[in-house]
């Protein structure tokens, strides 16, 4: 597998890694806003032009494994690339290009003490962020996550207020413990195979007490820290208080790469640990987090906690897969979701937090009349929300289409109307958003005239348009992007699973 | 060039979304560039679809297909199906246009509006021109979210309740229809609409099919308003006058009724719908939505209550023609979507122009109102004649032939429905009319005098009455409404 | 001393820092439960390295003494958002703060 490793690709997993890393402690020793501002805008795009050769790497060779440090398997750190993780660096790539801008432009205008701070804990969460998407060794996941956790953490605490502090340490406890419980799991899966390096470790479905274990520490170590359903307590409050460009970066990449880390996990080293009974299970979790979060949402009065819950019930989306493994177009629809999902909330936190500059919070009903002055983020909010909803012509339509397309070429109909009903309530929330936007003031002198869309500066106009409309644009790429997202060899997932 | 010519669907409904992008992206406060773009647009589009209807006439292949995802095409044609809905909007999307500046030249969020009128055409547009039921369930839920910030247009309490209501209906019955929609593509392995269906060839169990037909007749019947799925509708009706007119006539209804009909015709066809005993279920249901719907509009006070439920009385004798399944039914039912849609849309217009200008929105407010407005109040009364069914106007064409295809097919129980419908058509339509012109006029306004509505509300008014009119006096030309039936007709009996 | 006490000491510890993190309301009980567990489980790898047919395992090694790094770094973290949040609101413990 090695060999199938070139210069350029073996330079672009080193980039994707250390290029933030570095340019992270240049920040920290050099902190000079515009010229790091400027940095990170040039990194993302030399990473997105990497990603291309990358891809198609992984198109013509399939996956991808580097050993590191010239070191040899097992005892190596590796490299992973596949399908999955490919959907993942793009997401992450394509969200660092929208979201440092604004987040740059945001702490700007609101006069942050600490706006300065800002680009170094962005550079250190997206480091921690590539590493736990392309790392092969379970124990540098864990160092990973850890960083990830502290980056992240660092993120909610830009909030300043109490309630933000308060629920950053919220935050940092459940990925503490989250952290330890995978540290367990690790360790156990040492003592009894004797391996970290993931592409070798294949546990069969008559495992040992201890490898269970080590697989149940996993799942509820890393699900603390995705906040996916029933351990997402932290999520909600964090958003609540976290600022915004913080709020997008949770919901869009950090939770997204947690539960990217679960399925790598159940469906690689223990893919052969699955009976009808426990993928059915997880099926089940993932259905009731959707209708959970969904509910959640539709009961909330302020929109950056109904986007959270919102983020809550999409989550639950791709657990489906675990029960549909079997189906190619399940891994294909849950990769698709995974990418919109996350460009298409990000842009709606963004949008949002253009609608608290103009409003000063973010409670829906202070939100009447803002179509006059706000429409252009409303239509992106419109647009993306389309997108989570799953309706055409977007992305999340293609996603849908092939989820529902898995379920019902498996028979398994059931997941049908959770799918559908899913999308139904998140149609719900997202219209319910708008629905008090369209509202009339009663007075219509009340709108302050200063607060304008054109009043904003462009920094924080484009990027959540770019989220939208690339969130729009997968809707059209289906057949561009399929070939990318086919999973060649289901063995590896399926070994074993007894259907 | 041919290529070019033969994309002819793609230019049709991209003539409307360009027009609908530039006029969100021009904003608010340029109304005359705005207005210039709508009108435009619509020309071009009526242009390009007159070229399309005579290439369909000359029997040329229009198609554009583009490849979504693996197995899913993006897929666009013209057949003569496809022209009886295009045509239709097309010119009533003129029409209607020119109404609508004048009927909101003092309302606030115009741009707003424009846009998504234009993207509701354009959702239309391409529920005509699908040429399979993925393409066809993309502009369907289009609609639906195009039209919504249509509805909540006055922003009242009441319009959030109405455009709540109406998304859940269509957003409800998407679902439905989605997962119809995939079971098909599972099945058959594509959508592609096609003469005389194609859903026999899957071989599939005889239940599995009626669940099949189940779902997606039920997805698309919420549009159709077919009762009971018909609640959103008088809702909607806190819509300014154009938007409801473009609901009722053109858009929303239509592609319900339009989407029965494919999928009687070029999805499960009709023998297979008749083996399944489908044509019963889907002429009950029209037959039930025809009469409940005309019992409603009786007790209605509201004159746009009137018109809503006579809409969803009216829109049932499409599906009432592709229920009874015979050739002349078929022609009945496939002409009134046109006929419908015409008078219709007049009489929309003529409650506008009277809430316009005279603020009159009940019957009671009526009385005398074709003294004060003469011919506003013809042209009402030339269309309600119509509705009933009186000749020569386009309505009675459409019962004629749907009674005759009962008669032919053996479903004498036709006659009766449409007699009994009639009758309640003029028992809430000739009141209406007596009102109008034989009743005095309040005693607060008599020196009002003649005060018609201003020239962009006439206008669109008197040429869309005219078009009612002359479908009927008309209907043996050749591209009448009714010979077009009879065309498309002819190439579904083979 | 059988090799057997080292895991049960670990399992203990482990078992201890968990009670503690389910248990305490005060935000340092729970950070020094947190550690406990950490703690637990790096004592637990140190066994597994002994013993091997070729002398001590040098991966459980690496792997500990990493964590003790991950370990000092999140405490010291989490340390100091401790006393943050003390001296903003005086608490010391999470109560729901939640801003308008």
């Amino acid at each position: 597998m090695t060999e199938a490793i070139d210069g350029l690709t073996a330079g672009s997993l080193t980039a994707l890694i250390l290029g933030p890393l570095i340019l992270a402690l240049v920040a920290v020793a050099l902190p000079r806003r515009r010229l790091i501002d400027s940095a990170v805008m040039l990194l993302a795009l030399l990473l997105l032009a990497l990603l291309l050769p990358l891809s198609r790497a992984v198109l013509t060779h399939g996956p991808l494994v580097m050993d590191l440090g010239g070191h040899d398997a097992p005892i190596a750190i590796p490299l992973y690339v596949d399908s999955l993780a490919l959907g993942m660096l793009w997401l992450l790539t394509l969200l660092a290009l929208a979201i440092h801008p604004y987040a740059s432009a945001w702490l700007q205008r609101s006069d942050h003490p600490h706006a300065d701070d800002y680009p170094a804990l962005w550079l250190v969460l997206w480091t921690g962020l590539n590493s736990l998407v392309l790392s092969g060794d379970l124990f540098n996941l864990y160092v990973m996550l850890e960083v990830t956790t502290l980056g992240a953490v660092s993120l909610v605490m830009l909030g300043q207020s109490a309630g933000a502090v308060s629920a950053a340490a919220r935050y940092l406890f459940f990925a503490l413990v989250g952290s330890v419980l995978f540290l367990l799991g690790t360790a156990l899966v040492y003592a009894d195979i004797g391996l970290l390096y993931m592409p070798m470790i294949a546990v069969h479905a008559d495992a040992s007490p201890a490898i269970v274990v080590a697989l149940l520490a996993i799942t509820a170590g890393v699900a603390m820290k995705a906040a996916l359903f029933p351990l997402h307590a932290w999520l909600p409050i964090a958003h609540a208080s976290a600022p915004t460009p913080a709020s997008a970066v949770l919901s869009a990449a950090v939770a997204t790469a947690g539960v990217y880390l679960l399925l790598r996990l159940w469906l690689g080293p223990f893919a052969g640990t699955w009976t009808i009974t426990t993928a059915q299970g997880i099926g089940v979790i993932g259905a009731a987090g959707i209708l959970y979060g969904s509910a959640q949402a539709l009961r909330q009065q302020r929109i950056k906690v109904i986007v959270a819950y919102s983020t809550v019930a999409q989550l639950g989306y791709l657990l489906l897969l675990v029960p549909l493994a079997q189906s190619p177009l399940a891994w294909q629809g849950a990769v698709y979701h995974a990418v919109t999902h996350g460009l298409a909330k990000a842009g709606i936190f963004l949008a949002a937090g253009n609608l608290i500059l103009a409003i000063g919070n973010d409670r829906l009903e202070n939100l009447s009349g803002a179509d006059q002055f706000a429409a252009k983020n409303l239509l992106v909010i419109g647009i993306a929300g389309a997108a989570v909803a799953g309706l055409p012509p977007t992305g999340g339509f293609i996603a849908k289409w092939w989820l529902l397309s898995a379920a019902l070429g498996q028979g398994q109909w059931w997941w049908v109307a959770v799918i559908a009903v899913g999308s139904l309530l998140a149609a719900a929330y997202v219209f319910r958003i708008l629905q008090y936007a369209m509202r009339q003031p009663e007075n219509r002198a009340e709108i302050d005239p200063r607060v304008r869309d054109q009043s904003l500066p462009y920094a924080l106009l484009w990027p959540p348009a770019l989220l939208a409309a690339l969130a729009l644009g997968l809707g059209f790429s289906g057949e561009l992007l399929a070939p990318f997202l086919q999973v060649t060899d289901l063995s590896p997932a399926l070994g074993g699973t007894g259907r | 060039m041919s290529a070019v010519y033969s994309a002819m669907p793609l230019w049709v409904v991209l003539s409307s979304l360009v027009a609908a992008v530039l006029i969100l992206i021009v904003g608010e406060p340029y109304g005359r560039t705005r207005a210039a773009i709508n009108v435009v647009a619509a020309v071009v589009k009526l242009l390009l679809v007159t070229v399309m209807l005579w290439g369909v006439g000359q029997g040329h292949d229009f198609q554009f297909s583009a490849t979504l995802a693996p197995g899913i095409d993006f897929h666009l044609h013209a057949d003569a199906l496809t022209m009886l809905l295009s045509v239709l909007s097309a010119i009533l999307w003129l029409v209607t246009t020119i109404y609508a500046i004048g009927y909101l030249k003092d309302s606030h969020d115009r741009a707003r509006f424009f846009g998504f009128f234009s993207l509701c055409v354009t959702a239309t547009m391409g529920v005509a021109a699908a040429g399979n039921l993925f393409t066809f369930f993309i502009f369907y839920e289009l609609l639906s979210l195009s039209t919504w910030p249509l509805v909540v247009h006055d922003g009242t309490p009441k319009a959030m309740r109405a455009g709540a209501a109406y998304l859940a209906f269509t957003l409800v019955g998407g679902a439905l229809l989605l997962v119809g929609i995939v079971v098909v593509q599972l099945l058959a392995g594509g959508t592609g609409f096609t003469p005389g269906g194609f859903m026999a060839a899957t071989g599939a169990s005889k239940t599995l099919l009626v669940c099949v037909f189940l779902l997606l007749f039920a997805g698309t019947a919420v549009k159709a308003a077919l009762v009971p799925l018909h609640v959103w509708l008088p809702r909607a009706m806190v819509a300014p006058a154009p938007v409801s007119a473009l609901l009722h006539a053109v858009a929303v209804v239509k592609a319900g009724a339009f989407g029965i009909v494919r999928l009687v015709y070029d999805v499960f066809g009709l023998e297979l719908t008749a083996l399944l005993g489908m044509n019963h279920v889907v002429a009950a249901a029209a037959a039930v939505t025809i009469l409940y719907g005309s019992m409603q509009a009786l007790k209605q006070t509201d004159l746009k209550a009137v018109l809503a439920y006579s809409t969803v009385s009216q829109v049932s004798y499409i599906a009432l023609g592709v229920g009874i399944g015979s050739p002349l039914a078929s022609i009945g039912g496939l002409a009134h979507l046109v006929h419908q849609g015409l008078m219709k849309i007049t009489l929309f217009f003529c409650a506008g122009n009277l809430v316009h200008t005279h603020g009159v929105t009940k019957i009671t407010e009526m009385d005398g109102a074709g003294r004060r407005m003469p011919w506003t109040m013809s042209a009402f009364t030339i269309a309600a004649l119509g509705m009933i069914g009186v000749p020569p106007v386009a309505g009675f064409l459409s019962k004629w032939y749907l009674g005759l295809g009962g008669l032919q097919h053996g479903q004498s129980w036709i006659v009766p429905l449409l007699v009994i419908s009639t009758i309640l058509n003029a028992a809430y339509f000739l009141p209406l009319i007596r009102r109008a012109w034989f009743a005095p006029v309040p005693g607060n306004q008599r020196d009002a005098g003649v005060r018609e509505a201003p020239a962009s509300l006439l206008w669109p008014t008197l040429v869309a009455a005219a078009l009612a009119l002359g479908s009927g006096f008309l209907g043996g030309m050749p591209y009448s409404p009714l010979e077009w039936a009879r065309f498309i007709v002819e190439r579904v009996y083979g | 001393m059988t090799p057997i006490v080292f895991p049960v000491t670990a399992a203990l510890l482990f078992a201890i820092g968990l009670y503690g993190v389910l248990t305490r309301a005060r935000l340092i009980q729970r950070l020094l439960a947190v550690n406990l567990m950490a703690s637990a489980i790096f004592l637990f790898l140190i066994v597994t390295s002994t013993g091997g047919p070729h002398g001590p395992d040098p991966v459980p090694q690496a792997m500990v003494l990493t964590g003790i790094v991950v370990a000092l770094s999140t405490m010291a973290y989490a340390l100091v958002l401790i006393r943050h949040l003390r001296v903003l609101t005086r608490a010391e413990t999470l109560e729901s703060i939640v801003d308008d």
